[in-house]
C-alpha cells in the first residue's frame, strides 16, 4: 500500500509517524546504503586495520572486477578469510533474526514476541551446553558438534512446544502456544543450569554462546546457514499478506481469505528453522529480532510487506555495527552490545510515540 | 432470482451437542434480514457455516450458487464479507490500513494493491464517512468509531453479501442507529445483501424488512417483523412479556429512568 503515492489531504499523524512517509523503495534503498557502508567499515576496521579505499578495492577485486592490486597479500587474507564472511554473517543473522522477529509477532499477535519466544532458544542453548560436555569432537564442513546439536535442539524445542500448544480449534489464538513455550523453555533452562553446573572449566565456551557471537564465522558455516535464512526469510516475505490478515485476529484473518490454520503452520515452521540457523552460527544474539521490526513499524506502520524486507535491512545493519563494536572492545560478547545499546535506544523511541502498546 | 446464499437442511453439531437442527434459509441479492434470538440460538454459529468456518454434519450451503465446502477462502471472502466482532490490533495501525485489509482476497498476491484496491478504500472510507478518522490509530478509537471502521473493512472486501454478528453491541443509541442507517443504506443503494445477527428487537424490526427467529437451533418464524414478533412467539422463544417491546419502541427520551423486569418462561 504506498500511502506516500496518494493524495491524502485528510491523513494527519495520528499514529506518531509521519503521515507522508517515504516510500518502502526508498527507505529500502537508503537502508542498502548503509549496509554497505556498513560493510566496508567493519571489514576495514580492526587490530590490523585496512586502509578503506584498499577494502573497497579488495572487495571489488573479489567481485571480479579489475581493480588493480596495491595492497599487500597479508590484507587480502585478512579481508577475504576473516573479516568478511564474519560480517556476511552478522548480515544474514541480523536480518534472520529480525524477520523471524516480525513474524513471530505477526503469528502471534503479541508485540513481546521474539524468535526466542517458542522456545528455540532454550533448546538451542541445552543443545550447545550438552555439546560442550561430549569431549568427542567431530568436526564437518566445519560445523563441531556444538552448531549441530544447538540447531537440532532449537528445531526439537519448538516441534514439542508446537505438539503440546496447539488446540482450541483452527481459529484459536496462539496465546496457548506462547504460555506452552514458556513452560517448556522453562524446563529446558533447567536442564541448562544443570549441564552448566556440571561443566567445570567448559562454562566459559557455553557463556560465549549464550551472549551470541560472530567471532567462529568461516565460509563453511555460512555456506550452511546462509541459504536457510536466505531461503526461509524469503519464503516468510511471499508470505506477508498473511501476517497482514492476521492483523484483526484468526476468524477476521480466515473471512479475508487467509487459509489461517495451514498457513500459520507453514509460517511458525520457517521462521523456527531460520532462528536456529541464525542461532547455529552465532548463538543466541537478543534483542535485534525484537526491536528490528518495531523500528520499522514505527516509521511505516504494520503492513507486514513493508515490515518484513526493511526490518531484515535494519537487523543487518544492526548487528553488522554491533559486532563491529564488539570487536573493537576486545571481543567482548556481541549480545551485550545489542542490549547495551538497543534497549536505551528503543525506550527512547517508544516514549516517544503518543500510542501505547497495550497488550 | 437465486439465492445469493443458501442453507438447506443444515444440522451443526459440537462433538455431540447438535447447535443447527435442519435449518432451511435463503437469502436473495439484495435483501436486509436481520437474525433474532436468544442466547445460544446457534445464530453466530450459522453465520460461521456459511463462510464455510464450521462444516455441517448435515446438509447442504451454498454462496452465490456453489458449494462452499468446494471454494477456496478467498473465493469465499469474495462472495461474502464478515464484519469482524472485535479486533484487538496488536500494533499501532491506522484506520485506512485497516480498511485497506478488505482488499487482501482481490489484491494480486505478488505485487500487493493496485490502483483499483486505492480505489476500493478510498470509496469504503466516503461511504462510510470517516473520512475524518482516516489517519487515526484505529486502537484509540471509541467503539462506535471503530465499528464503522470495520463496516468499512467490509464494504472494501466488496462482496454480494454483508454479514454482522451483532453489529450494535456495546454501542450507545446513536450509534446503534447511525450504524442500522447505515446497513440499510448500503443495502438500499449499492445493493449489497445484509445478513445480521442482532439482539435488539426493537432495532431488527424496525430496519430489516425481513427477521429470522431461531431458537433451539431452528428456524422457528421467518418473514416480516409484525409475523415474527407476535407476542406469544415473544414469550415462548425468550420467556418475557411482549409489552417490553412495545414499551421500548415507545420510550419518551425525557422519561426517568425505566426500570425493565423479566418474568420466567
Amino acid at each position: 500500500m504506498s500511502i506516500g503515492g496518494r493524495s491524502l489531504a485528510l491523513a494527519r499523524a495520528h499514529v506518531g509517524r509521519p503521515a507522508r512517509a517515504p516510500g518502502a523503495v526508498v527507505l529500502a534503498l537508503a537502508g542498502l546504503g548503509v549496509l554497505a557502508l556498513a560493510v566496508v567499515i567493519a571489514v576495514a576496521a580492526g587490530s590490523v586495520a585496512v586502509a578503506p579505499g584498499d577494502t573497497l578495492g579488495i572487495l571489488l577485486r573479489a567481485l571480479g572486477l579489475p581493480v588493480d592490486r596495491s595492497w599487500s597479500p597479508a590484507a587480502e587474507t585478512i579481508v577475504l578469510e576473516l573479516r568478511l564472511p564474519r560480517v556476511l554473517t552478522a548480515i544474514m543473522v541480523g536480518g534472520g533474526l529480525a524477520v523471524a522477529g516480525a513474524a513471530f509477532q505477526g503469528l502471534l499477535r503479541n508485540p513481546l514476541a521474539d524468535p526466542y519466544v517458542l522456545g528455540t532458544a532454550s533448546g538451542a542453548a541445552l543443545g550447545a551446553a550438552i555439546a560442550v560436555l561430549i569431549p568427542f569432537r567431530a568436526v564437518f564442513l566445519d560445523l563441531g558438534l556444538l552448531h549441530v546439536l544447538s540447531f537440532a535442539g532449537a528445531l526439537a524445542a519448538v516441534a514439542v512446544v508446537y505438539r503440546l500448544g496447539r488446540g482450541g480449534g483452527p481459529f484459536a489464538p496462539l496465546t496457548g502456544l506462547l504460555l506452552t513455550g514458556y513452560a517448556v523453555g522453562s524446563l529446558l533452562a533447567a536442564g541448562l543450569a544443570m549441564t552448566m553446573f556440571l561443566a567445570g572449566s567448559n562454562l566459559r565456551q557455553i557463556f560465549a554462546f549464550l551472549l551470541g557471537g560472530m567471532e567462529g564465522a568461516s565460509w563453511l558455516r555460512l555456506a550452511f546457514a546462509a541459504p536457510l535464512i536466505a531461503g526461509g526469510s524469503i519464503a516468510i516475505v511471499a508470505r506477508a499478506r498473511v501476517l497482514n490478515g492476521l492483523l484483526l485476529g484468526e476468524e477476521a484473518a480466515a473471512h479475508l481469505g487467509v487459509d489461517v490454520h495451514r498457513e500459520r503452520a507453514i509460517l511458525l515452521a520457517l521462521a523456527s528453522l531460520v532462528t536456529a540457523a541464525a542461532v547455529a552460527v552465532a548463538g543466541l544474539v537478543g534483542f535485534v529480532g525484537l526491536v528490528a521490526p518495531h523500528l520499522v513499524r514505527l516509521v511505516v506502520g504494520p503492513d507486514a510487506r513493508r515490515v518484513l524486507p526493511l526490518a531484515a535491512i535494519l537487523g543487518a545493519i544492526l548487528l553488522v555495527l554491533a559486532d563491529l563494536g564488539a570487536r573493537l572492545l576486545g571481543e567482548i560478547p556481541v549480545g551485550v552490545v545489542t542490549a547495551v545499546v538497543g534497549a536505551p535506544f528503543f525506550l527512547v523511541l517508544l516514549r516517544g510515540t503518543r500510542s501505547a502498546y497495550e497488550l | 432470482m437465486p439465492p445469493i446464499a443458501e442453507l438447506a437442511g443444515v444440522t451443526v453439531a459440537y462433538r455431540e451437542r447438535l447447535v443447527i437442527r435442519g435449518v432451511d434459509l435463503a437469502i436473495a441479492p439484495g435483501e436486509r434480514v436481520a437474525l433474532v434470538g436468544p442466547n445460544g440460538a446457534g445464530k453466530s454459529t450459522l453465520l460461521r457455516v456459511l463462510a464455510g468456518l464450521v462444516v455441517p454434519r448435515d446438509g447442504r450451503v451454498t454462496l452465490g450458487g456453489d458449494p462452499v465446502a468446494g471454494l477456496s477462502r478467498a473465493a469465499i471472502a469474495r462472495r461474502l464479507a464478515a464484519v469482524p466482532g472485535q479486533a484487538a490490533l496488536p500494533f499501532a495501525t491506522r484506520v485506512e490500513e485497516v480498511v485497506a485489509l478488505g482488499r487482501l482476497p482481490h489484491e494480486d498476491p505478488f505485487r500487493g494493491p493496485g490502483p483499483a484496491d486505492h480505489a476500493a478504500v478510498d470509496r469504503a472510507i466516503e461511504r462510510v464517512g470517516i473520512g475524518s478518522l482516516r489517519g487515526r490509530d484505529a486502537r484509540e478509537l471509541s467503539l462506535g468509531e471503530r465499528q464503522l471502521v470495520l463496516i468499512a473493512l467490509a464494504v472494501a472486501q466488496a462482496a454480494p453479501l454483508l454479514v454482522l454478528d451483532e453489529p450494535t453491541v456495546h454501542l450507545d443509541l446513536r450509534h446503534q442507529v447511525a450504524v442500522m442507517e447505515l446497513l440499510a443504506d448500503l443495502n438500499r443503494r449499492d445493493g449489497v445483501a445484509v445478513l445480521a445477527v442482532l439482539h435488539d428487537l426493537a432495532l431488527a424490526a424496525h430496519f430489516f424488512p425481513r427477521l429470522v427467529l431461531l431458537d433451539g437451533g431452528r428456524v422457528v418464524a421467518d418473514g416480516p417483523p409484525a409475523r415474527v414478533l407476535a407476542p406469544e412467539r415473544i414469550r415462548a422463544t425468550f420467556g418475557v412479556d411482549p409489552a417490553i417491546l412495545a414499551g421500548l419502541a415507545a420510550i419518551d427520551p425525557d422519561a426517568p429512568e425505566l426500570t425493565v423486569g423479566t418474568r420466567g418462561r
